[in-house]
Parts: C-alpha cells; sequence; structure tokens
C-alpha cells in the first residue's frame, strides 16, 4: 500500500495544552482521507504541521515516503502539498485569472500574458469539471464558486495533495452536493484529499477513510463503508451521541409573537421581505428554512430591532413592537440568538462574565446607581458556566476571543435563555459546531419549549429544521411559501418549496 | 493581549526610543551622558555636573506634564469608545477662551471664582467635542476629519478674541486676570524656587481619578467600551450607540478644555494669542498611545513626556541639540506603533529560554 503523506508520532505542545499527543496520520494515495474531530481535536494543529505553519516537537513527517521537514508553506507547495483555506484569500476586484496566477504570473517580454493564462485556467478547470468562468471578477461570483477558484489556484501550482479546512462551512446544500462531486473528480484524476471537517454526513458521502482525532490524541483510523455515521461520532466524542433530538409532540398556547404583512428592505435598498405573516405560539418550535439569501436576514433583523420596518406590524404577547428600540423588545421578553455571533452575539475582546450581562449590565443586581457590582458579575458568571458547561480556561475572566467557537455559542445560548424570555429568536444556533455541541444546544432549545416559551428557528441546515422544529415555514424571495407540520414533511418537499417550485400553505 | 504585555510592550518602546536617541548622539559626537544628565536634572532638580540643586526644575516639570495629562486622557477617552480624537488641541483652545471670559467677566470669592473657571472651561472643551461626535452619530462624517478643522477654527477663534473681545492692547496677551480666578501659589511656587507651579496638579489628578472610575466602574464606562470594542455587538444588545459617540466626545472634549485652563490661569495669568497651535494636542496622542488608554498609563506616560519637554532648555545649555528629545518622542510612538513586531519578538524569544532552562536543569 502506498501512503503519499505519513505523519508519524507527530507532538505538538502549546503552552497549557497538547495539540496533538503521538498523533499518526497516514494517507493512501488517490484517496479522500477524512480529518475528523471536535474544536479543538488537533485537526488544524496536525493540518499546520502538514502545511509548514508550526513545526512539531517530535514525530517525523514522510511524502512519498520520503523523509522531509516542512519549515514553511513554501516548502509543502513544491512538495505538491495544497490548501484551500476556510476563509478564501482572494482579491476582490481581481478576475479569476488574475487571482490565480497571482505570484506565478506567465510573461511575454514585459507584460503579463494573461491570453495564455486564461488558456490554461480554462484548461484546468475543464479537466476537473469546476466550469469557471476565468474572466469574471471575484466580487461577482458566488461563494461557492469562490472556493472553486481557490482550488483552481492550488490545481494550477501542480498541487498533488489538497487540503480542504472545513470546506463546507460556507456554502449552500446545493453547492455542497457539487463539491462532493468535484472531490470525486480530483481524485479520479490522480490527486489526493485531506479533508478536515466535523460533518459526518459528508464523510460519508465523500471520503473513503477517516481519521479521527478526541482532544490532541488519535483515536483511529477507520474505512467509511465499513463505519455508520453513529460510530464515528461516539470516537469523536467519547460517549453515545443521539442525532435525533428527543422531544415530545408540542404542546401549543396562545399564541406569543404575531408578524402581520411586514416588509423590510435589504442592505442593498430592495424588499427583502415582502409580505410577510407569521405567528409563533407558546410551547412551539417554528422553523423557517430557505435557501441563504431569501429574506432571513431581513426578517431577524426586523423581529429583533436591528432594522427598521416598512410597512406591517410586530406584535409581542398582543403590544405593538414594530418600531421599538432594541432593549425595549428584550425587556418585553424577546431573546435573540444572533446569525453571526462574532459580530453580533459578543463583544471578543470582553471577557466572558462582561458578555453575560450586555444586555442586563445596568440594572440590579448587576449595578447600583450607574455603578457596576463585579461581585454580582463574577457570581452570575461562575453560575452560568456551571449550568451551561461552558468550557472555559480562566472562568469568567476569560477573554471570549480565546474561546473555542462552541463554547462562545453556548456562552451566548446560556445568556439568552438565562434571561427567560417568552419568545427566543435563534438564527443558525449550530453553525460550525461540533455533535456534542449540537446536541447539547437542541435539548436545550427543546427545554424551553417545554417550558411554555415560543421559539423561532431559523437555519440553512435542512436536518436541524425537520429534527428540532414543530411547524416548518419555507421561506423563499421574502415570502412565506409553505407552513407544513415537521411529522407530516421530509427532506424532498421541503426541498421543492425552498427552490420556489411549489407552494403549500395549509 | 495579557496584562504583562500590556506593560511590556511600551516600556520597551521606550527603551528603544532612548537607545536610538543616544545612538543618534554618539553619531553626531556627542555625548548621550549629557542627555541622561539633563534629563536627570529635569526631574530631580540635581545636576550632577556641578553639585548643585534646584527645585524650580522640578516644578517646571510638573508644570509641563500637566495639560498633556489631560490631553492624554482626552485623546485616550475617545479612543475606548473607537473614536480618533484629533481635535484636544481646539477643544483645549475653547477652554482657555472660556477660562478668560469667566476669569475677567465673573467676580466670585477666591476658591468659587477658579472653580467656575474651570467649569467654563470644561463646559467649552465639551461642546467643542460634541460637535464632531454629532456629526459622526448623525451623518457618518469620519471624526478626524472634522477635529482636524475645528482645531484651526479654534486657533482663530482664540486670537480673534483675545484682540476683539477680550480688548488686548499689545494684541498678543489679554488683561491680567484677577487673582481670584487663578491657580497661582506663592506657596508652591517658594517652595519651588520660584517655578510656575501652581495648583492644577489638583483637578489633574482628580480627572485621572475620574477617567479610571467613569471606564472601568461604571455602566456608562462599560457601554463606552462595547461600543468602542464592537458596535454591532452593542447595537444588538441594545446599546444607544450614537448617543454613547456623543457623550464620549463631551467627555473628551471637557478633559481637553480643562487643559486649556491649567494652562491659561496657572502656568499663565492671561490668554494669549498664538501664531501657530502649541501641539498640547499631539502630545495627548502620544501620551495616550504610550498609555495605552488607561488612566494610570496616561498618568506615567504624561510623566515621561512632560520630562522630554522640560529638558529641552537644559540639554540646549550642555549643547545637546534639543530636538533630539521630540526625535525620543517620535520615536517611542514609532515603537508603540510596531507592538505587533515587539510582541512576536518576545514569543520568538521566549521558547528559546525555555529550551535553555530545559537544558539547565
Amino acid at each position: 500500500m502506498a501512503y503519499v503523506i505519513e505523519m508519524l508520532d507527530i507532538t505538538k505542545t502549546f503552552p497549557g495544552i497538547k495539540a496533538n499527543d503521538k498523533v499518526t496520520l497516514q494517507v493512501e494515495q488517490g484517496s479522500i482521507h477524512a480529518l475528523l474531530g471536535e474544536n479543538g481535536a488537533g485537526k488544524s494543529t496536525l493540518m499546520s504541521i502538514l502545511f509548514g505553519l508550526y513545526s512539531p516537537d517530535s514525530g517525523s513527517i514522510k511524502v512519498r515516503g520520503k523523509d522531509v521537514r516542512i519549515t514553511n508553506p513554501n516548502i509543502a507547495n513544491a512538495l505538491g502539498i495544497g490548501m484551500v483555506h476556510q476563509h478564501f484569500k482572494l482579491v476582490h476586484n481581481f478576475t479569476v485569472t488574475e487571482n490565480i496566477i497571482l505570484g506565478l504570473e506567465p510573461k511575454s517580454g514585459l507584460v503579463i500574458d494573461r491570453k495564455k493564462a486564461a488558456a490554461r485556467v480554462r484548461e484546468i478547470s475543464e479537466l476537473y469539471g469546476l466550469k469557471v468562468d476565468p474572466e469574471a471578477k471575484i466580487e461577482d461570483i458566488s461563494v461557492g464558486m469562490q472556493q472553486r477558484v481557490e482550488i483552481l489556484k492550488m490545481l494550477y501550482r501542480d498541487a498533488e495533495i489538497l487540503i480542504f479546512d472545513e470546506p463546507t462551512a460556507v456554502l449552500t446544500p446545493q453547492e455542497i452536493h457539487e463539491l462532493m462531486g468535484i472531490m470525486r473528480r480530483l481524485v479520479k484524476e490522480g490527486k489526493t484529499i485531506l479533508l478536515i471537517t466535523h460533518k459526518l454526513k459528508e464523510i460519508k458521502e465523500a471520503a473513503d477513510y477517516c481519521t479521527v482525532l478526541r482532544r490532541g490524541r488519535l483515536i483511529g483510523t477507520v474505512p467509511v463503508a465499513e463505519t455508520t455515521e453513529q460510530q464515528m461520532a461516539e470516537m469523536m466524542v467519547g460517549r453515545e451521541v443521539s442525532f435525533h433530538v428527543e422531544k415530545a409532540p408540542a404542546n401549543p398556547g396562545p399564541t406569543l409573537l404575531t408578524i402581520e404583512h411586514i416588509n423590510v428592505r435589504n442592505a442593498k435598498g430592495l424588499l427583502g421581505v415582502k409580505d410577510l405573516s407569521l405567528e409563533v405560539r407558546a410551547g412551539e418550535i417554528l422553523g423557517i428554512c430557505g435557501i441563504d439569501g431569501n429574506g432571513q436576514t431581513e426578517l431577524i433583523r426586523a423581529i429583533t430591532g436591528l432594522a427598521t420596518v416598512e410597512s406591517g406590524k410586530i406584535l409581542n404577547k398582543g403590544k405593538d413592537i414594530t418600531s421599538l428600540p432594541i432593549k425595549e423588545r428584550t425587556g418585553l421578553g424577546l431573546g435573540h440568538i444572533p446569525e453571526d455571533r462574532h459580530k453580533h452575539g459578543l463583544i471578543l475582546d470582553f471577557r466572558l462574565d462582561e458578555n453575560f450581562v450586555v444586555h442586563s449590565f445596568d440594572h440590579a443586581p448587576f449595578s447600583h446607581a450607574g455603578i457596576l457590582d463585579f461581585k454580582a458579575i463574577r457570581s452570575n458568571a461562575d453560575r452560568l458556566i456551571a449550568e451551561f458547561d461552558v468550557r472555559c480556561g480562566q472562568g469568567g475572566a476569560t477573554p471570549v476571543r480565546s474561546m473555542s467557537g462552541g463554547n462562545q455559542q453556548k456562552a451566548i445560548v446560556a445568556r439568552e435563555i438565562d434571561q427567560s424570555p417568552d419568545v427566543l429568536i435563534v438564527a443558525q444556533p449550530t453553525r460550525g459546531l461540533d455533535v456534542g455541541a449540537i446536541e447539547y444546544i437542541h435539548r436545550r432549545l427543546v427545554a424551553e419549549r417545554d417550558k411554555g416559551k415560543g421559539i423561532l428557528l431559523i437555519s440553512l441546515e435542512l436536518d436541524e429544521i425537520l429534527d428540532v422544529s414543530d411547524r416548518i415555514a419555507v421561506i423563499y424571495g421574502g415570502e412565506i411559501v409553505g407552513m407544513v407540520n415537521a411529522a407530516e414533511t421530509n427532506e424532498n418537499e421541503l426541498g421543492l418549496m425552498m427552490a420556489g417550485s411549489v407552494r403549500k400553505v395549509s | 493581549m495579557n496584562t504583562r504585555s500590556k506593560l511590556f510592550v511600551p516600556l520597551v518602546a521606550i527603551l528603544l526610543g532612548f537607545v536610538l536617541g543616544a545612538a543618534i548622539l554618539i553619531a553626531t559626537h556627542r555625548s548621550p551622558i549629557d542627555m541622561f544628565y539633563a534629563m536627570l536634572q529635569s526631574v530631580s532638580g540635581k545636576n550632577l555636573r556641578a553639585d548643585t540643586f534646584n527645585p524650580r526644575y522640578i516644578g517646571e516639570f510638573v508644570v509641563q506634564s500637566m495639560p498633556i495629562m489631560l490631553t492624554g486622557l482626552s485623546v485616550g477617552f475617545a479612543f475606548r469608545t473607537g473614536l480618533f480624537n484629533i481635535g484636544a488641541e481646539g477643544q483645549l483652545m475653547m477652554g482657555s477662551i472660556a477660562a478668560v471670559g469667566a476669569g475677567l467677566w465673573i467676580q466670585a470669592p477666591p476658591v468659587i471664582h477658579v472653580i467656575l473657571v474651570l467649569l467654563a472651561a470644561m463646559l467649552a472643551g465639551g461642546i467643542w467635542g460634541a460637535i464632531p461626535g454629532y456629526f459622526k452619530a448623525r451623518f457618518n462624517v469620519h471624526e478626524v476629519v472634522v477635529t482636524i478643522m475645528l482645531n484651526y477654527v479654534a486657533l482663530f477663534l482664540n486670537n480673534w478674541a483675545i484682540v476683539e473681545v477680550f480688548k488686548s492692547v499689545d494684541r498678543i496677551k489679554t488683561p491680567p486676570i484677577p487673582p481670584t480666578a487663578l491657580l497661582k501659589s506663592d506657596l508652591l511656587a517658594q517652595l519651588t524656587n520660584g517655578s510656575r507651579l501652581n495648583w492644577g496638579f489638583i483637578p489633574v489628578l482628580l480627572s485621572i481619578l475620574v477617567y479610571w472610575f467613569i471606564i472601568e466602574k461604571t455602566t456608562f464606562g462599560f457601554s463606552l467600551r462595547a461600543v468602542g470594542f464592537n458596535k454591532d455587538g452593542a447595537q444588538y444588545a441594545g446599546m444607544k450607540v450614537n448617543r454613547n459617540i456623543v457623550s464620549s466626545m463631551v467627555i473628551a472634549g471637557a478633559f481637553a478644555g480643562l487643559a486649556g485652563a491649567v494652562i491659561t490661569v496657572g502656568t499663565f495669568s492671561f490668554g494669549r494669542a498664538l501664531p501657530a497651535a502649541e501641539g498640547y494636542g499631539f502630545d495627548g496622542i502620544a501620551v495616550a498611545l504610550v498609555g495605552g488608554n488607561a488612566a494610570i498609563g496616561v498618568f506615567f506616560s504624561g510623566l515621561l513626556f512632560g520630562m522630554l519637554k522640560a529638558a529641552q532648555p537644559l540639554m540646549q545649555s550642555q549643547g545637546i541639540p534639543k530636538e533630539i528629545a521630540s526625535i525620543i518622542q517620535a520615536s517611542i510612538v514609532l515603537f508603540i506603533a510596531m507592538k505587533l513586531g515587539i510582541e512576536y519578538l518576545m514569543k520568538k524569544l521566549k521558547p528559546r529560554k525555555a529550551v535553555t532552562e530545559e537544558v539547565e536543569s
């Protein structure tokens, strides 16, 4: 068996943490090899070592059977290792071709030979079925397309081993599907792919082998075809995981949140939400599914007060909140777990205890007559950290920026649920989180529902919507085009409605 | 960043600044020892060469430090809310005009008169700071542009007021402000052998205390810091972002306005027409930057830059060009701006140390 990459007994220690503890990874030539692990399990560290960003404390690396020392990314490139980063590194006002040749420009005399470059890009693009227009500007093409440009960049540099760092985090379901096709095509042409992810479904769909890490240690490498998702999840988390959200049938009470015929403009000044009406009742979870960019963001912003409503009404327990400031909406029992946890959900440079009180710092018990009560703020943090199992190095004093994504999200969930709002607007609560954290957050949401709260869940993950919601509304082009009971629908029906080809409002 | 590097980076930057200044002196065949003697003398009053002691130097050193601490607080306060206040100079000048007005036109008993003068100066500076704050909040006009332009408006308003409003005879100085309105102190002047040291240090120290208290202890400071770190996050949490921007600029302006009063009724006893801005505002930026926008940091960096200012005449008298002090000041700011580079160096040095320790043990 020919291994193209062998990382043997790699150990890497950072201050206070062993990020990799004698990890061995062997990748076969021409396979898709997944690297699975929770946030902070050491996947990124291992890949950074392979890519020359870190040097290991001990252990050795072999590429195509030869011992190598990769001390910087240029050496990795020379060995044919390329990395498609999670956050693309593209120049936005350059064309696709210009981005790809950046740093390796083919020249004729003193000028760049664009024609030759574009022809080469087109050739590679067709070989692997990437369907990228070499003349398009980056700012004009979709996120999925931009990712293909990143892939093309690697191929243009003759990379044989491609590392994909959580490539699906930013893609729509359709784009994910297409990416899987592209990866298979790449492998067919003799490339080797290392896929970093924590999405089991994608591993099952695309990968040949899967190496699982947990807390910096190697748990094992398994052939994907012979392993179930359940088994992989257990290896990753270290205990049994239930994918299915355990919940009793909903017992809906009176209507809490009423949205009547609202119109909301988006960032471009166009109507992002058109004449939309919805009701959320006590004791139910109403899921909103749809393809990204169909008005979800505008809807959330309108309900929570981050955007103004053009026309229409929003009522919370019968009280008109359409034009109230955010603070008053919060005071009337509206909680919000925002879509973008770094932009809105957290003040990253604040400490954890300060982040817990961003809504409530200005009244008792956290302040008296304008003076902060740090004792109360700290004990509040200790309580929430214990109750919601937020993992943080220094308790309430932990800088939030240094926490993992999953724990940042848990902190937000803790803060919002703890305020005990009657209506909770939950947007993308599990994006980028690992199975364990997802399971936990889903359980908490159902628990809140069972306490008689009304929850509006907006998510791009169809599985999440189907698992957690009681009723499902489908949003398309800023309108609700479908309203179904979660128990009586399936992925196919929702998919058709999300694409706008079927309407069903019962 | 942890507290250790918060302290470490400025200290390294200051050290490098002095090393650079000394290196330039050596390169131009002058003795850096003379420079350090001059600096020591300006802080302690002790002349090591002639073995004499003159406390007047200490007084002048404090006098130089007071206004730039206040403009440092002004810049730092705005910065904590994410605003760059280049306008401390103008706010200071408005404060100075108001101080002259309150000094000449109001009649009140000694202590009360001074307090009224200081309050008037703070009010004027606050209003001058509110203007860019309002434009930023309402129309999203960048505060750097507005504050720079208002500096010129304030300078020419000052020079016009000295002549037209306060009826200056020589077109440079206003008539003397009555002693009830002055921070002057015979006692302090006597103690420091006739320096211009005055009661101004009391409002300055109070300001540092107030700054610390507002930023660290109050709900208002909490929301200001939240806005400074993440505007969107603060808005999401229901904080009034625009109101915070205006309030922050008003308070920043008040600190600078107070500096104007400390100069006019403390260092001097009359209003002055100026050919050009005196640079207190820019010194304030340097002080805030080196002091890490923290109250205690501004206090110490204010002393540092006050020393550099006060040492200049002494350096000149010993044959050291006084510009070297400005070079040191500028290079400290430059090294602070290279914060990331210094932190990177720290990191590079650290593991090596760890390795050697291991070898030793």
